[in-house]
């Protein structure tokens, strides 16, 4: 198996934008990574596009050339993005390709999510009754842990405020103004005991990642981000899920330990050895669900870590620094590549004054989504 | 007033004591609910119709604040929208079921409360009929 080295990142920034289409945000995102990457278009051999909303993001073709490549288009949940990004290190892997293009992009409407719940193997009384809701899973999974693992209300506020904070220092984030604790406590409660700041909002966006052969990356930069391990998993039987009918009584951990554990295992490294933190923080509940769900501390240490700071820019376990999903919403083919581009970005020490401390050796990103499956991603320098 | 169930085989209706239509995997004996066309552990397809226990156990909760997108239809508007209860009751050691409860009021629901199925009004139609939903309403101790 060749290893594989990430040579270019590129965003579109994550907002809205009007009538600009989601094709074009992610043509600007490839453009943006080839770039970085000192690659021309004509040189990329393959690409995956992962988006919700566009059938077909192999479109972008349109925009940057017409070179013939092969392009496969990937849908994958909240996961899309690490899937696109998967599929193309294990083509690279595999010595099938050399060089080529992972990208994501979507463009949502406002409010939360719909669709047929047939399309997610729900009966379709299940959207009709009221249940087709992401957010609703998110608060009864977030209040039954704060039962059993002693996390405040307040705990929740301090993770959307540091969205929110480290958002104001990502010219690239959709919401760039700092929100006080008491304001997030205090806004709508959509889902007990989740209100309207501790959520994130689908938006808009797109992200790109150039990836080759780890041999051949000094050709293109002298800081290659060397792509570790991707995992990927589905749910067990047992493990609660989103949109769902039912769960079983005896009870299995949920899709991201599984993919957590593959990930440490196939980059041979350990949740201490990660400088810089991305994971899926759809709502804060779920922030300070996936520390524990990714080794990074043990359940219920998350109310005395996040109280301490540990998690900001400047702590020990720096996560979501480019504010996360609450900051930058969630176009939901792109989420994930925008991890990438972050940890690139803190690993090259290109972060600005995001940058973590010290120097960053390995980046770890997280995402989770509907039906039940969650994607691991481990970069190095 | 008639008064017609969402959809059938869901629960049993019209009932004085409804329960829950689950299903039963006959090789290893993993319930679900509703009935599903084959077993989610074992893969075994067809599983065997099986009624699920009345009363249960709150096992988890949350509310529902803000009226859903389409395709709810429960026909309210912003204006006239009714906060619901979400719960995940535990049936015996059977399964756990996602349904609404009949309190919407964080202070008065717990964990691990005794809950029961009811059935309750959910629509009127233009023509008069009453649709009905299932729900779970905490027993008075």
């Amino acid at each position: 198996m060749e290893d594989v080295a990430i040579i270019g990142v590129g965003l579109h920034p994550f907002g809205r934008f009007g009538p600009k289409s989601a094709i074009e945000m992610g043509a600007d995102a490839i453009r943006a990574a080839l770039q970085d990457g000192g690659v021309r278009w004509q040189d990329v051999q393959f690409a995956f596009g992962g988006s919700f909303e566009v059938d077909n993001p192999d479109a972008v073709v349109g925009q940057l050339g017409l070179t013939g490549i092969p392009f496969m288009d990937v849908y994958n949940g909240c996961a899309t993005a690490a899937t696109a990004l998967q599929l193309t290190a294990d083509a690279i892997r595999a010595g099938k390709y050399e060089i080529g293009v992972a990208v994501g992009m979507d463009k949502h409407d406002p409010g939360a999510f719909t669709s047929d719940p047939v399309d997610y193997g729900a009966p379709a009384w299940y959207g009709e009754m009221g249940y087709f809701l992401t957010t609703k899973f998110f608060g009864m999974k977030i209040n039954r842990y704060m039962h059993d693992h002693g996390i405040s209300h307040r705990t929740l506020a301090r993770v959307a405020a540091k969205g929110f904070r480290n958002g104001a220092l990502n010219p690239n984030a959709f919401r760039r103004k700092p929100v006080p604790e008491d304001d997030i406590l205090n806004s709508r409660m959509l889902n007990y005991p989740l209100t309207q700041y501790m959520f994130c909002a689908p938006n808009e966006g797109a992200a790109a990642a150039v990836l080759c052969r780890a041999d051949l990356a000094e050709r293109y930069t002298s800081k290659p981000i060397y792509l570790r391990a991707t995992a990927l998993r589905t749910r067990r039987y047992g493990a609660h899920e989103v949109h769902s009918t039912w769960a079983a009584v005896e009870s299995d951990d949920a899709p991201t330990v599984y993919a957590s554990r593959a990930a440490y295992e196939e980059a041979g490294i350990g949740p201490e050895d990660v400088d810089v933190i991305q994971l899926q923080d759809t709502d804060a509940g779920a922030e300070v669900i996936h520390m524990a769900e990714n080794g990074f501390c043990a359940h219920g240490a998350q109310e005395a870590l996040i109280a301490d700071g540990a998690t900001e820019i400047g702590g020990p376990l720096p996560i979501n620094t480019d504010g996360g999903l609450i900051a930058n919403g969630e176009p939901v083919g792109a989420s994930g590549l925008r991890q990438v581009h972050e940890l690139v970005r803190q690993l090259r020490g290109e972060a600005g004054d995001r940058q973590v401390q010290g120097t960053p050796r390995v980046g770890y990103a997280q995402l989770y989504g509907a039906p039940g499956t969650a994607a691991v991603t481990i970069l190095s320098t | 007033m008639t008064q017609v169930a969402f959809a059938d085989e869901v629960f049993t209706w019209p009932a004085d004591e409804p329960q829950l239509i689950g299903g039963k995997c006959g090789s290893c004996g993993a319930v679900t609910f509703p009935l599903a066309g084959s077993c989610p552990r074992c893969g075994t397809p067809g599983m065997e119709r099986h009624l699920l226990p009345r009363r249960g156990t709150l096992w988890t909760w949350t509310t529902q604040d803000f009226l859903p997108k389409e395709p709810y239809a429960s026909g309210e508007t912003l204006e006239t929208f009714q906060p619901y209860g979400v719960g995940l009751v535990q049936l015996g050691d059977e399964v756990r079921v996602e349904a609404r409860l009949t309190e919407a009021n964080p202070a008065k629901l717990r964990f691990g409360m005794e809950v029961e199925l009811v059935v309750v009004p959910f629509r009127t139609d233009a023509d008069g009929t009453e649709i009905v939903t299932f729900a779970f309403e905490p027993v008075e101790s």
